[in-house]
């Protein structure tokens, strides 16, 4: 049955990550004073859902944990129990509770349960009316903190050494953990320096004994200054089925479990856990503390297998669509059977015919199919308002987030990759764009900082903006900073453009430029190197006082390109049809010749550098009269070049094929691909075509400003 | 000795063989040159390669091998020898180069094949060429029935200068 089952697995994690992220959403858009019924009952469904769905399947961990949030959701939902900001935050924290213990169970490890007991014991205080709100919401604002601190010292070594209490499940010896093995080697980090004491608690009578089982617990005192992580190491196997405590000797402080430096949203109710601990008794603080210390290691695998998940939605629009264009390939392709059977020449009119046919339907279908894979940006963009009140809320700062163009369309491949460097782009925004509040009422400005998201398309790309109004990028300090760090020469006279691009340079610390949030091992190197795997572009501006914008432009699906097909020679090439403005007919009389080299194209009231294709791509062509030839004017990064080809052929959508992978770069060459009779022809990269043109369309340029 | 050599031995059907490799020769200019048969991927006839703009002249194209774009070297350019007349027998030995960074496919045009020998590995001469420009593609010599055959380092075509 449970083989059954699992097959549904993947299925119930998506549905409950959907609707942790509808919570998530319905609870940040609550207005608390006064809730919106509908969106409370959206909150309530998903969660009751979850509490359904971990049932079924025996995740019983998740399902208890569900349940109690429903049970405070119900009140909530009946008007039982007003809303209020602790409550909220608690939720909040849940969602992200839930989240890392889907996430633990879908990396098919056993859940760290400390943090939901924890927040399981705040719900029962709540649902029994003596809770503690004032001091949860103190806890949810200092929460990156005190978290910052427990990591440090649980990263460093102790300072005397360490106290170790060991109360192995009685079954431990099953699982092949042997504890004198686990002494030996703790002995071994310690140098010795160790004393076990064992208790026997919890021996039962010798009748009632069973001799495979453990029913030993152990004091252990290591009197030497070591790493704690040899400590987590030795216990690593058996925490899951053991109490362990270890606590740091000359401090009282417990240093407890699973802090997760990597995810704040993940530790932020680690330190919320601290304030009704203290209220209760001695005895449930030792046990809420027992599931010590998940490795970072197995966190981290579980975050990275959970964001790209391997199924998309559909809306069932797109998939009736495509079975309609199937049925039509399906009838074109019956008749050209049909047709083939007894075929003579009087038929090839029909022939045709069908043919047209099939290449309409193959072309739609084709288009159907990519639209499949693209989905709206608010999937990237519906997890910031959480982010940003999380950061914000941690930084002191009052922060609006704008959304706009939620709607636009991008490939799921990209979009999965374009977040991690978005939320980058994002925290930098708060942490270093933003003032605090009372520089900007100094400065003059509102107290609310601004940071807008915006995504839109723009000739075959798609466009996102980040920008805010914050104190703009310090110049002085980047230079300094890039001189400190050996990027550039203290003489270096640079642009501000150049400027703002050091920040991108892979040797550019910001570890201590700003006060970080962000220190995360991720650079504005890593950001940028992530955007052009997608062959997208990041740009910045910046003005001292006003903001700073980023605008990262992305293709809007990496695999297939609109072409336009050109003859040059005896060579096909591809021309992106985006970037194609016009095409005319040469007409000696529209060119003019500058300094006797450049040609320019007058094209109605402006002056278009031309090139010609097969000089820059040395083909060989005959001499042919130049009214035969072709002029495709392209654009690229807003400057317009005329390109010489000698004949236009059809449009037709092509697949990219790398050149690089076998071969190498080529200037002016993007890629290649295959065409219909399996030769190879080469697409044209034009932003590299002007480069390469780059210097003579400057002679232009000066020629004209001369003239 | 090891289980390791015992797999090799059944691959390789004779002990002795551990310390031999196997190459594939092929005839330019009179000379046969060797290139190690695990690498060869296959053995196709010339045929027309769409030329790659501002790349070296002994990069004849770029053909479509199943899919993927994988260029086609003129091996008597790269050797600066004199120009080839592409002929019937003229083939092209499609090679999967494993280098540092991953690997990479690439063919390579030659006047003929010729014939697949066993070299023991102790048999390799590595002769110093002083001077001469194509040393660092020259793995070594080696005598098979009484001639000359170059065996070619193949890492070292990868890159295109």
């Amino acid at each position: 049955m449970s083989i059954d089952l699992s097959q549904f697995h993947q299925v119930f994690y998506e549905e409950s990550y959907e609707g942790l992220d509808a919570m998530e959403q319905g609870l940040l858009e609550m207005d608390i004073e006064a809730p919106d019924d509908e969106v409370i009952n959206t909150i309530f469904r998903a969660a009751h859902s979850i509490k359904g769905g971990s049932g079924t399947f025996g995740f019983n961990q998740v399902a208890e944990f569900t349940h109690v949030v429903e049970t405070l959701l119900d009140e909530v939902r009946s008007g039982d129990r007003a809303m209020n900001q602790s409550i909220m935050d608690l939720l909040l924290v849940s969602v992200d509770c839930m989240r890392s213990l889907l996430q633990e169970l879908q990396a098919g490890d056993d859940p760290d349960l400390t943090q939901a007991k924890d927040l399981k014991a705040q719900f029962e205080a709540i649902l029994k009316g003596d809770a503690a709100p004032a001091e949860q919401a103190a806890g949810g604002d200092g929460g990156d903190i005190t978290d910052g601190d427990a990591a440090d010292a649980s990263d460093g070594a102790g300072g005397q050494g360490y106290h170790i209490h060991f109360v192995p499940e009685e079954t431990l010896l099953q699982t092949g953990n042997e504890p004198t093995r686990m002494f030996r080697q703790l002995a071994e980090v310690s140098e010795n320096n160790i004393e076990v004491m064992a208790s026997f608690d919890r021996m039962p009578s010798l009748t009632a004994m069973n001799p495979e089982h453990c029913y030993l617990a152990w004091d252990i005192k290591i009197t030497k200054a070591i790493d704690r992580s040899e400590i987590d190491e030795v216990f690593e196997w058996v925490i899951d089925d053991a109490e362990v405590i270890i606590t740091e000797l000359g401090s009282e402080e417990t240093v407890s479990a699973a802090t997760d430096p990597v995810n704040t949203e993940n530790t932020e109710p680690q330190s919320e856990v601290a304030d009704p601990i203290v209220q209760k008794t001695d005895e449930t603080a030792s046990e809420d503390k027992t599931a010590v210390q998940a490795p970072v290691k197995e966190k981290a695998k579980a975050k990275a297998a959970s964001p790209e998940s391997s199924s998309i939605r559909v809306s069932i629009d797109k998939v009736d669509s495509l079975i309609n264009m199937v049925g039509e390939l399906v009838i074109t392709q019956s008749m050209l059977g049909q047709l083939g059977q007894n075929f003579d020449i009087s038929r090839v009119q029909r022939l045709q015919e069908g043919l047209a046919q099939l290449e309409h339907n193959t072309r739609e279908l084709q288009e159907s199919v990519m639209k499949i894979r693209m989905m709206p940006i608010s999937f990237v963009f519906s997890r910031f308002p959480r982010l940003v009140r999380d950061v914000s809320r941690t930084l002191e700062k009052k922060i609006d987030l704008v959304l706009s163009g939620e709607n636009t369309e991008l490939d799921k491949t990209v979009m999965e990759k374009i977040g991690d460097p978005m939320v980058h782009l994002i925290r930098n925004s708060i942490d270093h764009g933003i003032e605090m509040p009372d520089v900007r009422a100094a400065a003059g400005k509102s107290e609310t900082g601004t940071v807008e998201l915006n995504a839109f398309h723009q000739s075959g790309n798609i466009v996102i903006e980040i920008k805010d109004d914050g104190a703009g990028l310090n110049k002085e300090r980047i230079q300094q900073k890039a001189v400190e760090n050996g990027l550039i020469d203290e003489t270096t006279i640079l642009t501000d453009e150049q400027i703002f691009d050091l920040i991108f340079q892979p040797g550019f610390s910001t570890a201590d430029a700003v006060s970080d949030l962000s220190g995360r091992g991720v650079g504005m190197d890593v950001v940028r190197r992530n955007i052009a795997s997608l062959n997208g572009s990041i740009e910045v501006s910046s003005e001292t006082g006003l903001g700073s914008r980023f605008v990262i432009r992305l293709p809007l699906t990496l695999a297939i390109l609109d072409g336009q097909l050109v003859k040059v020679g005896d060579e096909i090439f591809i021309f992106p049809l985006v970037s194609i403005v016009e095409s005319i007919q040469m007409d000696d009389s529209s060119i003019n010749n500058v300094g006797g080299h450049s040609d320019v194209l007058q094209l109605r009231d402006e002056y278009v550098p031309i090139v010609q294709l097969h000089e820059l791509f040395s083909v060989n062509v005959e001499d042919t009269i130049d009214d035969d030839k072709i002029i495709v004017v392209v654009e690229t990064d807003g400057e317009k070049i005329g390109v010489v080809v000698d004949e236009l052929l059809g449009q037709q959508q092509v697949v990219i094929k790398s050149l690089e992978e076998n071969f190498k770069k080529v200037e002016g060459i993007s890629g290649a691909t295959i065409l219909g009779d399996g030769t190879v022809a080469l697409i044209v990269d034009v932003s590299g075509l002007s480069k390469m043109s780059g210097t003579s369309i400057k002679q232009i340029e000066s020629a004209h400003k001369a003239a | 000795m090891s289980a390791v050599e015992e797999l090799d031995s059944d691959e390789k059907v004779d002990i002795d063989q551990v310390t031999t490799e196997q190459y594939l020769t092929f005839i330019m200019e009179g000379e046969e040159y060797g290139v190690d048969i695990l690498a060869v991927q296959e053995i196709r006839g010339w045929e027309s390669a769409t030329p790659v703009p501002n790349s070296p002249g002994y990069i004849k194209g770029v053909i479509n091998l199943r899919g993927t774009i994988v260029p086609i070297m003129d091996l008597r350019g790269r050797f600066d020898l004199t120009k080839p007349e592409y002929g019937p027998e003229t083939v092209v030995i499609v090679l999967k180069i494993e280098f540092d960074k991953g690997s990479r496919i690439m063919g390579i045009i030659v006047d003929a094949i010729s014939d697949v020998y066993d070299v023991p590995l102790d048999d390799i001469k590595r002769t110093g060429f002083g001077e001469n420009q194509n040393a660092r593609f020259i793995k070594g010599l080696v005598t098979v029935n009484k001639h000359m055959v170059i065996l070619l380092k193949l890492e070292q075509f990868i890159t295109f200068d």
